[in-house]
């Protein structure tokens, strides 16, 4: 996916890492720049007049045009461009319409929450799909347990096939009102965490440990596990100081993706549970048509997933030299 | 009868020059080896001549013209290392054979049938030509051996009437059996249709059973050509006595006996 | 008239596969759910829309299965109804999902190159956003409703879409057959059309019917925001988004639409997975008829001799169903001896060395008499680990890429060894020094991609010389290299011999290469041994007709130019074709009535020689006297 520019940077370094480093930063900084200038654009991409839009038909002509004129809407297209950018660069995302507060404000109100569901969820997901897959790949390998495969794939094709949000449905119209063992809704003490993150871990969780168990089986194919074997290492080194640094680094490239949609399904799952995240703020905003808003959260989600893709292809280049060098 | 002449090929990908400058004439109806180590740049080299390869500066001539391809048919055809991917899978191999045939069989104002007839006697012609049964056109390349889907992708170098052709280590892929036979058929087919041939190989047994005359590369440069006898029994050149010295041989055998 | 022929077993292998279960279930879903999508509006769409006062936010009942809503419309009705606006969004979404991605993904292989690589990088950045952010970007530009919704969802699928399409395209591009099609000057619109969508056809249009159920389940969530399907009109995310603050009251009416999607949803998955089932990528199984033809081993003598260090008898290796790659070969090793094993591919050449390493891969199964190392049944014997050392074709690929080779080296040490972690770093850096690998301590601490082909490969024997081994099998160790590189490593593999007094057991389609290093050849053929000779027999002295062809098959130094190369006709026999008689007997010019009807023993042929063949070449053409002494084979057989 590299531009000619790219190309040549890399080319032009010698040492691989050097390159490599170029390369990936300034595909990060590329995609970033996209990024600012989509979240930009976004408010002039919206057909008719925006702020008419927001306040409504009826608003006062006298009203609108100093919330055209605070927005900036008066100025050229150049001139707002630079002054978004240098605004950004500075940490202010502009007023919310709506509750006429900082969108900064708002947002660092709001994020703690998201991050409070979204890391945990993030961990629980690699603590449990990485041994089950690999137990799974383990123990149906070379066709064994014909059966045990098939209720594998099932349980798992099936669970990743539930989307996010009605999965946080089911959950609690299980453990939320037949069985009231949690709160249904908000954010409150310890238990109230316990559905939000099970319904963020469940879905990537049973994605990735089918792709890990691909993996195992593909790594457990390959030429130097037979040569572990013909070293006669024990089960247990084999697995785990030969398969397992090799799954690790192509599970995570593969899943590297669905970690940065782990964030974007906070989005439907704060929405079912009423958490006071950044996912009930960017929905509340679209309808509400609090577009400096929406414009501030994109930008956090958007910057995010960019930077975790950043950091598991810096962390895949790390354990593996090889694929950096020949050239990502 | 034609010939292929090389001059000051160079193949540079990025700042790597894989070949540098190299002149090779492959006179009338002749076939030159050309051997060397891996990453002497020999395939690059066969690639370049047929522009698959990134070619900085030089000129690839057929019968002393340029041999750029007119109206998009090459007079210079390569036949690929790896009968498994040189094929497409979803192609009958009478299909992939008549791609290669230049436009025009038999005039464009000829009804479609008749053309179409024409095209498969075309087809037919060309897979006896190589030993495979015309009734096999239909089947796709799955239902083939290697040596057989070699003689297909010769068949589709051959429909299309090349002056020239590159054979990249064709049969460095095939089973001992199968390669004799392939050997065979392509010295035949190179005596009875005079083209001239650019024969790739890391097999100094295969080249010197095959050509007239031998080139050698080392590092991206032509370091010697000649004639094969001489080449092989009076080598002038250390890259050519180390090729020659690392020859595994039967006759070593016979010797320690 | 070229694609005729797939496209009729395409339809073929489709219909078979939809006569399997999760064929008939795929199909049974799919024209469920376009009956319900088709009749439900026609017959309940006046139930769905009836507004009833009296029966306001009721629970489940015989009236209304899953109850009401805050107007008092039955919940049941409506979520039936719900599918056909459901699946015209979905699929209309889908459309444009799909047609933009194929066009941004096959248009780098049909514009200029400039143009091409501006979509590419474009494609790039724009799938590394989540889709719902995505998604959520563009809702905001179309606005709350059906036609943003429809937009928003469809362009979201454009990335992903696009992506794999470019990367079948690219990897499509850049095969053989396009490269030969290029050179034959095919056009680049006739490229696209002839060789490159029909071999992305497959799996594009698998990830595109996953794709839709993904889509499904994002329409569903947009609505289920209020984002997507607006009131009066309804789909399932709307009806959830309705039904989900009654979840203690009404569970049920949250359940239901939530559902729907699900089993849609997964109807979707479902279609997909058949639809690569019947592109043969995951072709289903059929089971193998399992004859019942178990290898009877004979019993075997009780001790080996003192020379003997491995003894196989009537060594067989069998697949499932029956199939035998190896079919009863007895061989000897003594110590310190070089043999080589050569064959075409096929022959189970590869898999008797396996076999002996007691290395075969899962289903194979090996069975013998008598499979002995150095004494003992080597079958799970651990000593193998420091006694046998193995060396295969592929040096990059037998070394694990992500550990440092030291570590690979020095763990045979502290497995086998006890030996300490320096200890055994301190002996792998001393066996690499011994395979003459410069700089050995900095080597050591590095990743098998930095070393090159050769290195590599004398690295696995090192490793092989961590132990003290008695045999090394060493499996075409030089194919993968150049020629240059396999005669360093050939004189290596003698050298180590030479010091260690190990036994080497070398398979190599390569008769030169097997001459230059062995004292003995083997050969090889349809999964048994037709001819066991001293390597100096081998130019012109070989008795099995097969032996002779191969020989004359390779072109040597000395081959006359003028001469034809020996050829063999036909084609070896499949695992599980080897009828009655000689298994070369099809190719043979010297079969004979006898040949086709038994199968001829391996027998002796003068001092140190065995051949399996009733007329071997260098006796009197009628006698095959050598041969005679297995009449016994051909009364039991």
């Amino acid at each position: 996916m590299a531009t000619i520019t790219l190309d040549s940077l890399g080319t032009r370094v010698r040492n691989p890492w050097i390159a490599f480093g170029l390369r990936r930063t300034w595909r990060l900084l590329a995609s970033l720049a996209a990024l600012v200038t989509a979240a930009f654009a976004m408010i002039h991409l919206i057909p008719g007049d925006p702020v008419r839009a927001a306040l409504g038909t009826t608003a006062d002509p006298a009203l609108v045009a100093a919330r055209r004129q605070s927005l900036g809407l008066d100025q050229s297209l150049p001139k707002q461009y630079g002054d978004f950018v240098v605004n950004l660069l500075h940490g202010r995302l502009g007023e919310s319409i709506g509750a006429q507060m900082p969108v900064s404000g708002i947002i660092s109100g709001r994020l703690p929450a998201t991050l409070e569901i979204a890391v945990p969820a993030f961990v629980l997901i690699l603590l449990i799909a990485v041994p089950v897959g690999m137990t799974a790949a383990v123990l149906t390998k070379d066709g064994r347990r014909r059966r045990g495969e098939l209720a594998f794939t099932g349980v798992t094709g099936f669970l990743g096939a539930v989307p996010e949000f009605l999965l946080a449905v089911g959950l609690t119209a299980a453990f939320a009102v037949a069985w009231p063992l949690f709160p249904v809704a908000s954010r409150g003490g310890p238990d109230s965490y316990v559905l939000p993150v099970l319904a963020l871990t469940v879905v990537p969780a049973a994605t990735l440990s089918r792709i890990v168990r691909v993996e195992t089986l593909r790594v457990l194919g390959e030429d130097y596990m037979r040569t572990a074997r013909a070293k006669r290492l024990p089960a247990r080194l084999r697995y785990l100081r030969h398969a397992l640094p090799n799954l690790l680094t192509s599970s995570l490239t593969l899943g590297g993706l669905l970690f940065s949609s782990l964030l974007a399904g906070t989005v439907l799952v704060e929405n079912v549970f009423a958490w006071p995240g950044l996912g009930t703020t960017i929905v509340q905003a679209i309808t509400e048509k609090d577009y400096p808003l929406v414009q501030g959260v994109v930008l956090v989600y958007g910057a995010a997933a960019l930077l975790i893709t950043f950091v598991v292809d810096v962390a895949v280049a790390v354990a593996d030299p090889q694929s950096t060098v020949r050239g990502s | 009868m034609s010939s292929l002449e090389l001059r000051g090929i160079t193949v540079r990908y990025g700042r790597f020059t894989a070949v540098e400058n190299v002149d090779l004439l492959v006179p009338e109806g002749t076939v030159t080896g050309l051997v060397g180590g891996s990453g002497s740049g020999k395939s690059t080299l066969g690639k370049a001549v047929v522009g698959l390869a990134p070619t900085r500066s030089g000129r690839v001539l057929v019968d002393g013209a340029d041999a750029a391809p007119r109206r998009g048919h090459s007079p210079v055809q390569l036949v690929f290392q790896n009968p498994y991917a040189s094929l497409d899978p979803r192609m009958s191999v009478g299909a992939s054979v008549a791609e290669a045939l230049p436009d025009g069989v038999s005039g464009r104002r000829t009804p479609a049938r008749e053309r179409r007839a024409a095209r498969d006697a075309e087809v037919a012609r060309f897979l006896e030509l190589v030993g495979i049964d015309p009734a096999r056109a239909v089947l796709t390349p799955d239902a083939l051996s290697g040596g057989q889907r070699q003689r297909v992708a010769l068949a589709r170098a051959l429909a299309a009437r090349p002056a020239v052709l590159i054979a990249d280590e064709i049969t460095s892929a095939l089973d001992v059996s199968v390669q004799g036979a392939v050997l065979n058929l392509l010295r035949r087919l190179q005596r009875e249709l005079g083209f001239a041939m650019l024969f790739i190989s890391h097999n100094l047994a295969v080249v010197r059973y095959l050509c007239d005359q031998v080139a050698v590369m080392d590092g991206g440069h032509l370091v010697e050509c000649g004639p094969t006898d001489r080449v092989l029994e009076r080598p002038e050149h250390p890259t050519t006595r180390n090729l020659i010295s690392c020859v595994p041989t039967l006759a070593l055998a016979e010797e320690a006996s | 008239m070229p694609h005729h022929d797939h496209d009729s077993s395409l339809r073929h292998r489709l219909g078979r596969t939809l006569r399997t279960p999760i064929g008939i279930t795929a199909l049974t879903a799919c024209l469920l759910v376009a009956l319900v999508a088709v009749l439900g509006p026609v017959l309940l769409g006046d139930r769905a829309a009836r507004i009833d006062t009296d029966a306001i936010n009721q629970g489940s009942s015989a009236a209304h299965l899953l109850g009401t809503d805050q107007l008092g419309r039955d919940i049941a009705a409506r979520v039936v109804v719900a599918t056909r606006l459901t699946l015209r969004l979905t699929l209309l979404a889908a459309v444009i999902g799909v047609g933009g991605g194929l066009l941004l993904g096959v248009a780098p292989a049909v514009v200029g190159r400039r143009l091409g690589r501006l979509i590419t990088a474009t494609v790039g950045v724009l799938v590394a956003f989540p889709g719902l952010l995505f998604l959520l970007f563009l809702a905001t530009i179309f606005g709350v409703g059906s036609t943003g919704a429809v937009l928003a969802v469809g362009l979201a699928m454009v990335p992903p879409m696009a992506r794999l399409v470019q990367n079948l395209t690219a990897s499509v591009a850049g095969s053989d057959y396009v490269a030969a099609a290029r050179i034959l000057g095919v056009g680049r619109f006739k490229m696209v059309v002839r060789h490159l969508l029909p071999n992305i056809a497959e799996p594009s249009v698998l990830f595109a019917t996953q794709a839709t159920g993904g889509i499904l389940v994002a329409f569903s969530g947009l609505s289920f925001l209020g984002l997507g399907v607006q009131p009066p009109q309804y789909d399932w995310g709307r009806l959830l988004n309705e039904q989900l603050n009654r979840i203690f009251v009404n569970p049920a009416a949250a359940l239901a639409p939530g559902a729907a999607v699900v089993l849609t949803g997964l109807m979707f998955g479902l279609a997909g997975e058949v639809l690569a089932q019947a592109g043969g990528r995951r072709a289903p199984q059929a089971p193998e008829p399992a004859r019942g033809q178990q290898p009877n081993p004979s019993e075997e003598p009780a001790t080996d001799g003192d020379g003997v260090l491995v003894r196989a008898c009537d060594l067989r290796v069998t697949f499932p169903g029956g199939r035998q790659a190896v079919r009863g070969i007895s061989l000897d090793i003594a110590r310190g001896e070089a043999v080589g094993l050569v064959g075409e591919s096929g022959s189970g050449k590869s898999l008797s060395a396996l076999a002996l390493a007691d290395l075969v891969p899962h289903p194979g199964r090996v069975t013998a008499g008598t499979l002995r190392f150095d004494g003992h049944d080597l079958r799970d014997d651990p000593r193998l680990g420091t006694e046998l050392a193995m060396v295969f074709q592929d040096p990059m690929a037998s070394l694990n890429p992500a550990l440092r080779v030291g570590r690979q080296l020095a763990e045979v040490a502290e497995v086998h060894l006890g030996a300490s972690r320096a200890q055994g770093a301190a002996r792998a850096v001393d066996r690499l020094r011994a395979v003459r690998i410069p700089a050995p301590e900095r080597r050591a601490r590095q990743r098998p991609h930095e070393y090159s082909g050769g290195m590599r490969q004398r690295a696995v024997i090192a490793m092989g010389l961590m132990g003290e081994p008695k045999l090394i099998i060493a499996d075409e160790p030089t194919t993968a290299l150049d020629v240059a590189v396999q005669e360093q490593v050939l004189d290596l593999l003698a050298e180590v011999r030479e010091d260690s007094g190990a036994a080497l057991l070398l398979i190599s389609h390569d008769l030169a290469v097997v001459a230059q290093v062995c004292d003995r050849v083997l050969v090889m053929y349809a999964g048994r041994i037709v001819e066991d000779l001293p390597v100096t027999a081998l130019l012109g002295g070989a008795a099995h007709p097969y032996t002779r062809a191969l020989v004359g098959a390779v072109p040597t130094m000395t081959t006359d130019p003028g001469t034809e190369l020996a050829t063999i006709p036909g084609r070896p026999p499949e695992p599980g074709e080897t009828g009655g008689g000689c298994p070369f007997a099809p190719r043979c010019e010297r079969a004979r009535e006898r040949c086709h009807r038994t199968a001829p023993e391996l027998s002796d042929f003068g001092p140190d020689r065995q051949v399996a063949c009733w007329f071997p070449v260098g006796t009197a053409a009628a006698g095959g006297s050598v041969a005679a002494t297995s009449y016994a084979a051909e009364a039991t057989s």
